[in-house]
């Protein structure tokens, strides 16, 4: 295998699983811009977007065209719960306190599948039928193409959303400026609970079409949550664009890493930048520099 | 003119008496091992309530300071044999400097980004404990680390483990205690409740944060090296996130801001499992409710329950002995 | 005076409750597994085995007259809570015998208790470490990885093997197996010609599955538990490789074939207890009826199959017991010396011949070669 085909190859990896890391950070980035929270049980939506597909398949017999989106559904339910019960009872407290819920949740939403679900992994059949494509030495899944188009399509809905709707445009008013937005007329606490249905929503979408290619357990939920908050540094907090495209460039960096340097300090690339861009450009990519008003 | 002696001497009298006369009521030496680790949790917990509570910055990688500790005083003392007093001594500094140095860049930030910088961080060193194996030990750790001994005197049974552990907890506490009530107390207290108000009074924020991220951080390593030398043996699995977030569990439910209830969390959530050993599998489920429920229904946790308790006591008492008429109190009581 | 009667009938039943009649006081048996945490894999089949067996022993009339009792505790995978969790047995629960834990790193964490109180230890991992140098109360019952590595490399070099990459997962298992394929290579005349590493809970390896397919290694032996190795066998058919792939014994389990799915398992070989292919084990071999059942009694009461680690356990219960009957006695020591003097005993695992210089017991013979043919597995001569 050549250089250059071995390079592809490693692009073609990393862009796959890179845009499961996208899409959480995604489902950060719309949380964050609604309430300014950082929502740590992210990564347990992407989980349980995988797993439910898994439960509706293999005891609710549901065939899978079916299962995928009710899988999608059902997370996205459960995220309007979490604003409900958790988030809207304690608005206004103070941010290590809703940090310290989110992270509860997490926990709560992990455990809860341990139990329900067991600690097995399970594989979720592809989308699609078919063997490996082959690209200039490189080979690609079909269910990449997957990956990569509705990664695409919801990018370019969630762009149309906040640009051309009404809803749309009114999240992004709440980003802005609560107290303005509120005396707008915009109903703030409405706006909060669809910003954790979309949240959830695109992250169950990334657990769901990555299972078919990684295996799902109750426990993939922390790394892709921490891997998918490292993407959305990286393109820059705020910036949903930013988000998934910071995400396809980690899983690159990631894929090359492990590839040209060391394979056991794979885990390590993310975190690494995480705290490189902490340190040195908190602004990330695509963000600008912030100056917060006393 | 009679002198007083605060009732937070008083308090922490009671405390050490308590501590130190507990080993002889025990039905049974094994309840030693728990209340052993028991101290290492409150130290570690104390630093990380001045942490959190006082200046009220988040630490997710808390026992990635925990392990470096124990992992430099156990590599030192086990493979390279240096003697005990050394290998602790460098760990402390070691995780002070490696503080120091993660805490300078990361404590311009804000709220999130702090949080994720320090789970990051513990990540990456649980990782490192992992991957260098030739050092580390690896995933299956490192054992022969030699029990804890000055000059000669080898520290052997549990019993004088514990009183070593807690005159050591005993010690950090009265510090703690010390630093609250001084000025750097009141100015740790002062960026909690407002940064930036703080900063246009004239305190030194950035300075401050450090210091206490540092301190916390040196809590940690000392527990860290009570451990190392006490179990003998470290393995990664147990400085991860797991325990990370089993510290700030404790934090919470002690009560952030409150060193007796850093105390009481940490001996709840190190005594807990023990208690319930029959839903071990459930104990991820309580941690996560602990956390939910605490910060939404009793953000003071156990010292601010310990405290209401005490009052409607107190107040129950009052209105008692001064009849039906007494109010007890003045308004907002 | 009715009253008083009906007290003094009340009070001799309550008697005879509380007082029950020349009630044995029963052997406790401790045992720590890894039932939650990353372990649990191995600990979930050796607790249920637990069960099974302490059940069974006293249906059967208990040991010595005594019934038994396995008292079970859980050590998350945190080598704390294993420390605790000895502490207890041995100073609370005040038990004869220790079984386990899964996990070596966990077992090198207790040694150094057991050794003190005097207790002898069995344990269900697998780490040389543990029995070299012999320590007199620490036994396993668990064959050392590298006789499953010497049974791999024999398999290749009969098939003109003298090049392979390694792929091993960054954990004690995955670790311990690649310092086991680096000391024996060398010796067996095989030359690692790659050395790649994989985190145990990654869900992709086609970066290093790559840098393999560039070398010109002749096989690939990836040493790992499940989930890796399953998403190996995937990764490996999504490149287009075809160069043989030998797995641990770490994956001779039913789910390794469903999750990697079986056109992507077919043709890996590995070497595995008796336990998995059963079936296939010829009817006068040693432990074919202790093998045919263990799995028949297990499946029927946990409805799951079998799993090689739940054997360890089994293993290990039945030594104790067996090391108590021939002492006839429960004392920890009279335990200890009993163990050491086992020859020719037939478990699941193997044949256990125990010695003053082998607290393991095992050869090489323990593992058989199999290949995985059409999602089943096949037992190669």
């Amino acid at each position: 295998m050549t250089a250059a085909s071995a390079f592809l190859q490693y692009v073609i990896s990393g862009a796959t699983v890179g845009s499961t890391y996208g899409l959480t950070a995604l489902g950060f980035t719309v949380i964050f811009n609604t309430t300014e929270i950082i929502n740590f049980a992210q990564g347990e939506f992407v989980m349980l977007g995988g797993m439910l597909a898994v439960f509706a398949l293999r005891w609710g017999g549901v065939p899978l065209p079916a299962a995928v989106p009710l899988a999608v559904l059902g997370v996205t339910a459960i995220g309007v719960l979490v604003d409900r019960l958790t988030i809207r009872p304690v608005r206004g407290r103070s941010p290590i306190t809703l940090i310290i819920i989110t992270i509860g949740v997490s926990i709560l939403l992990r455990g809860g599948a341990m139990l329900l679900f067991g600690k097995d992994t399970f594989p979720l059949p592809a989308f699609s039928p078919g063997g490996p494509i082959h690209l200039g030495g490189a080979t690609l899944l079909p269910q990449s193409l997957w990956v990569g188009g509705i990664t695409l399509l919801t990018l370019l809905a969630m762009k149309f959303f906040f640009e051309r709707t009404l809803s749309g445009k009114a999240m992004l008013a709440c980003a802005c400026d609560r107290k303005a937005a509120s005396l707008m007329g915009i109903h703030v606490e409405s706006m909060v609970t669809l910003s954790f249905a979309f949240s959830a929503m695109v992250g169950a979408l990334g657990g769901v079409i990555l299972a078919p290619i990684t295996l799902t357990s109750y426990d993939v939920g922390i790394l892709l949550g921490l891997k998918g908050f490292a993407a959305c540094i990286l393109g820059g907090l705020g910036n949903p664009f930013g988000a998934v495209v910071g995400g396809v460039i980690l899983g690159i960096l990631e894929s090359l890493g492990a590839g040209l340097l060391s394979s056991g300090y794979k885990d390590a690339v993310a975190f690494v930048i995480l705290l490189a861009l902490l340190f040195l450009r908190p602004a990330g990519l695509f963000g600008s520099s912030g100056a917060e008003r006393v | 003119m009679r002198v007083r002696i605060g009732g937070h001497v008083t308090g922490f009298l009671a405390f050490a008496a308590a501590a130190m006369l507990l080993p002889f009521a025990l039905p049974n030496e094994y309840y030693l091992t728990v209340l052993i680790v028991g101290g290492f949790h409150v130290i570690l917990v104390i630093g990380l309530n001045l942490l959190m509570g006082f200046a009220g910055q988040v630490s997710l990688g808390h026992a990635a300071f925990y392990g470096l500790s124990a992992y430099t005083t156990g590599i030192l003392t086990g493979t390279y044999h240096w003697p005990v007093p050394a290998g602790i001594a460098a760990g402390l500094l070691l995780v002070t400097a490696v503080a120091y140095l993660i805490g300078l860049p990361t404590l311009k930030l804000r709220g999130h980004y702090l949080a994720m910088g320090t789970l990051g961080f513990g990540i990456i060193v649980y990782i490192v404990f992992n991957e260098a194996t030739a050092v580390t030990g690896g995933p299956s750790g490192f054992s022969g680390i030699p029990k804890l001994s000055f000059g000669g005197r080898v520290v052997s049974s549990d019993r004088e483990y514990y009183y070593v552990v807690w005159g050591a907890a005993l010690l950090l506490f009265a510090l703690a205690q010390n630093l609250v009530r001084s000025r750097v107390g009141r100015a740790l207290r002062a960026i909690h409740t407002s940064e930036t108000a703080a900063a246009v009074l004239g305190v030194d924020t950035g300075r401050y944060k450090t210091f206490v991220f540092v301190l916390s951080a040196f809590y940690a390593a000392v527990a860290g090296a009570l451990y190392a030398h006490y179990v003998t043996f470290v393995s990664p699995g147990s400085f991860g996130f797991h325990t990370s977030v089993l510290l700030v569990t404790m934090v919470v439910l002690g009560g952030m801001a409150s060193l007796w209830g850093a105390v009481m969390g940490a001996l709840f959530l190190t005594l807990l499992p023990e208690a319930l050993r029959a839903i071990e599998n459930f104990d991820i489920l309580i941690y996560g409710a602990i956390l939910v429920l605490c910060m939404m229904y009793l953000p003071g946790g156990l010292a601010e329950g310990a405290r209401k308790c005490w009052d409607a006591a107190r107040s129950l008492a009052r209105r008692g002995s001064a009849g039906p008429a007494a109010d007890g109190g003045g308004p907002g009581r | 005076m009715k009253g008083i009667g009906n007290f003094i009938l009340g009070a001799l039943f309550a008697a005879v409750l509380v007082f029950p009649a020349s009630a044995a006081e029963p052997i406790r048996i401790g045992a720590i597994f890894s039932v939650t945490g990353p372990a649990s894999f191995l600990g979930e089949p050796e607790r249920n085995t637990a069960k099974m067996l302490e059940e069974d022993i006293n249906k059967s009339g208990g040991i010595l007259g005594r019934p038994v009792e396995i008292i079970v505790y859980d050590d998350e995978t945190d080598a704390t809570k294993a420390v605790t969790a000895v502490d207890r047995l041995i100073k609370k629960d005040k038990v004869v015998a220790v079984i386990g834990p899964s996990t070596s790193g966990n077992t090198l964490a207790i040694m150094p208790k057991v050794e003190e109180a005097k207790v002898p230890l069995v344990s269900c991992a697998a780490a040389k470490k543990i029995v070299q140098p012999v320590r007199p109360y620490v036994f396993k019952v668990v064959p050392s990885d590298i006789l499953a590595v010497k049974k791999i490399f024999q398999h290749a070099k009969k098939a003109g093997i003298s090049k392979i990459a390694i792929l091993t997962a960054s954990d004690g298992y995955g670790a311990g197996g690649r310092e086991d394929m680096k000391e024996l290579a060398p010796q067996m005349g095989i030359s690692i010609v790659a050395d790649e590493v994989y985190g145990p809970k990654d869900t992709d390896m086609t970066a290093q599955l790559t840098k393999i397919k560039g070398t010109d290694a002749q096989a690939i032996v990836c040493w790992g538990t499940n989930p890796g190795p399953a998403v190996i066998a995937r990764n490996r058919v999504q490149l287009g490789i075809v160069t043989p792939l030998y797995m641990s014994h770490g994956v001779a389990s039913p789910k390794f074939i469903e999750l990697a799915g079986a056109a992507n398992a077919e043709g890996i070989l590995l070497p595995a207890g008796r336990l998995i292919s059963e079936p296939q084990v010829p009817a006068g071999q040693p432990q074919k009826k202790i093998l045919a059942a263990y799995i028949k009694e297990y499946e029927a009461k946990y409805r799951q199959p079998v799993s090689t680690f739940g054997g360890y356990a089994y293993d290990a219960i039945m030594l104790v017991v067996q090391a108590i009957r021939s002492a006839k006695s429960a004392d920890p020591a009279a335990i200890r010396d009993a163990l050491e003097k086992v020859r020719g005993y037939n478990a699941t695992t193997g044949e256990f011949n125990f010695s003053e210089k082998d607290h393991n017991g095992l050869t090489e013979e323990a593992f058989v070669m199999v290949r995985i043919t059409k999602g089943d597995w096949e037992m190669l001569k």
